[in-house]
């Protein structure tokens, strides 16, 4: 290779390389598991709660298990697979439902601070440092403790999370982009707030506010999970990884599958997201986008 | 001066937040009267609690009120117990600290080191290792690598306690599950930070003039490398805090963090205020430290805040 190609390689704008292994792997995973979100319960082999006590603790396959549950059963005899593949759906549908909400609440307020300036910004700019001072986990029990649970809640309250970060990113780069000529023209135009910041300024910063989506993604599903862990997240019947998790905890000596499925699927699920933020995040530093 | 002013009052106002937040999910509970006492408690009591709660005020006359009492150190019962809840919370205090602090030691030791190694071997197989060891100690829930040890070392092996506080072979798996998940974080920073300051042009200054390898790291990259660590300590501090409500609950650890996760289920609401209060004051604390230590660090920040430019 010459030395000018490899200068426009490192440049960022030569050939385009396809991502590594890893990413692949990464892209292929989550698009399995958002397949599995949405058609999940349909390609279930049975009821997520049917109860079969006489195949209680039944191993997977390759465990002494057998083809009629691949990945074992649980202790009332419930179908492994079945319940892996509704609660893949609960956890991403909470996942991604929480991101976006967080999301979207987090870049308004930012934009909010950035045009209104003076006290409104103070206020924000106040909440935020707040939200960056506590842990979010204390902040969610607190909130569970004080107003109990349900799903509409519980996903309400995972939005919370990391809707700081969207605030001040989107703020500073409002701030950035109303200095620029581009806003100023728009604004000369006479487009009203709502449109400048909508159609023209949320384009513009678009790149980053997704960057920041795929770490707040992973840490979502961690809380998550850790909360319904903790038996204080997603209530039965219903059935999240986290809450698989929970459940396999009593039974770790004697079918300790119930326990690794899920977890194994958690981890991998954040792990990916992950992989692929920073691979974006490279993309993006080296064609100039953030 | 200047600079420490600006922070306490960032300080107060960060308190005067906690406190209002606390008072808006209360109301947002609905009649915090009943969910305090229950709907088993007698009309008396409740109405009792209401006066002395000043709940038949107007909204904001029971906001301030709400502020005298916390700030005159009036925290409520618990429930559970009949005790006081700050007294409740104190004495599980040394509890959690006996595994925070050496799981805090733990992860800057492993973090830093392989931080170090990665950063010095940059592209290398070991850098490449050690971040993704990093970036999958980031991944994996402590629940998950919590048990999971409970699994091999207590299932298989038999020779670590699965849970309990009865001796100090207890407190290891505990220690290890919440070091290893801030070590992840920390090694990423320490090898963003070493790898940034070995680009500058001090560092190919020294190396220039034969100062050998181990002085330029350890009398110049070091140094400044640590300031931007310096700032992760707070986050740590937040991490450790929320990583043992989980790692508590897991190893049957009888701290703050299990305190919390119960008295969330039973809704001891004074426990549960108390308890975000108490957290509060200690992220405080630790973003105190954190300012602090920055300024020592990087003089160039202390200039400027005493000048009132931060």
């Amino acid at each position: 290779m010459s030395d000018a190609v490899k200068q426009e390689e490192h440049a960022g704008i030569g050939p385009r390389r396809l991502p590594a292994a890893s990413i692949c792997c990464a892209i292929g995973w989550l698009g399995l598991l958002l397949a599995v979100g949405l058609f999940g319960p349909w390609l279930a082999p049975y009821d997520h709660t049917a109860i079969d006590l006489l195949d209680r603790l039944a191993p997977p396959i390759g465990f002494g298990g057998s083809l009629s549950h691949p990945l074992g059963t649980d202790e009332l005899g419930r179908d492994l697979l079945s319940r892996l593949l509704v609660s893949i759906q609960m956890s991403v549908l909470i996942a991604c439902g929480a991101t976006l909400l967080g999301a979207v609440l987090g870049t308004l307020l930012g934009f909010l601070a950035a045009h209104m300036r003076g006290t409104v910004e103070q206020i924000i700019l106040a909440l935020v440092d707040f939200q960056a001072t506590m842990p979010f986990l204390i902040l969610a029990l607190a909130i569970l403790a004080f107003i109990g649970n349900s799903l509409p809640i519980f996903m309400g309250l995972l939005a919370l999370h990391g809707w700081e970060r969207y605030a001040r990113i989107a703020r500073g780069l409002a701030l950035g982009a109303n200095a620029q000529g581009y806003a100023g023209a728009v604004w000369q135009l006479g487009a009203s707030p709502v449109r400048i910041y909508l159609f023209h300024i949320l384009p513009n910063v678009m790149a980053t506010l997704i960057v920041s989506m795929t770490i707040a993604f992973p840490e979502i599903v961690l809380v998550e999970s850790g909360l319904s862990f903790l038996g204080l997240g997603v209530q039965p019947p219903a059935t999240s990884l986290g809450s698989m998790v929970g459940y396999g905890r009593d039974y770790l000596a004697s079918a300790p599958w119930i326990l690794i499925i899920p977890a194994a699927t958690i981890s991998t699920m954040a792990l990916s997201v992950s992989l692929l933020g920073d691979w974006l995040r490279d993309r993006f530093e080296r064609t100039g986008l953030r | 001066m200047t600079f420490l002013v600006v922070r306490l009052a960032r300080a107060l106002l960060t308190i005067l937040i906690v406190v209002s937040f606390a008072f808006v999910v209360l109301r947002l509970s609905g009649d915090p009267a009943l969910a305090i006492l229950t709907n088993e408690a007698p009309p008396e009591a409740l109405l009792a609690f209401r006066q002395s709660w000043g709940l038949d005020e107007p909204i904001l006359v029971q906001y301030f009120n709400y502020l005298r009492t916390i700030f005159s150190g009036d925290l409520g019962m618990s429930m559970r117990d009949g005790r006081d809840a700050f007294t409740v919370v104190a004495e599980r205090i040394p509890i959690t600290l006996a595994i925070t602090v050496p799981a805090l030691m733990l992860s800057i030791m492993i973090g830093v080191t392989a931080g170090i190694c990665a950063a010095f071997n940059p592209n290398s197989r070991l850098d490449r290792s050690i971040m993704l060891g990093a970036v999958a100690g980031f991944t994996v829930p402590s629940f998950v690598l919590g048990l999971l040890l409970v699994l091999v070392f207590s299932v298989w092996f038999g020779v670590l306690p699965s849970g309990g506080a009865q001796r100090w072979t207890n407190a290891i798996l505990p220690i290890v599950t919440l070091g290893v998940g801030s070590a992840a974080t920390l090694a990423r920073y320490t090898r963003a930070a070493l790898l940034e300051v070995l680009d500058r042009p001090y560092v190919r200054t020294a190396s220039a003039k034969g100062v050998p390898w181990w002085q330029t790291i350890l009398c110049h990259a070091l140094p400044n490398a640590a300031i931007p660590m310096v700032t992760i300590l707070g986050f740590l501090v937040g991490q450790l805090i929320a990583g043992a409500v989980v790692v508590e609950n897991v190893f049957s650890w009888p701290g703050v963090g299990r305190l919390l996760v119960a008295s969330v289920a039973s809704r001891d609401l004074a426990v549960v205020q108390c308890l975000l209060f108490f957290v509060a004051a200690t992220m405080i604390a630790a973003n105190i430290a954190t300012d602090i230590l920055y300024s020592l660090f990087d003089p160039r920040l202390r200039a400027s805040a005493n000048r009132g430019g931060a």
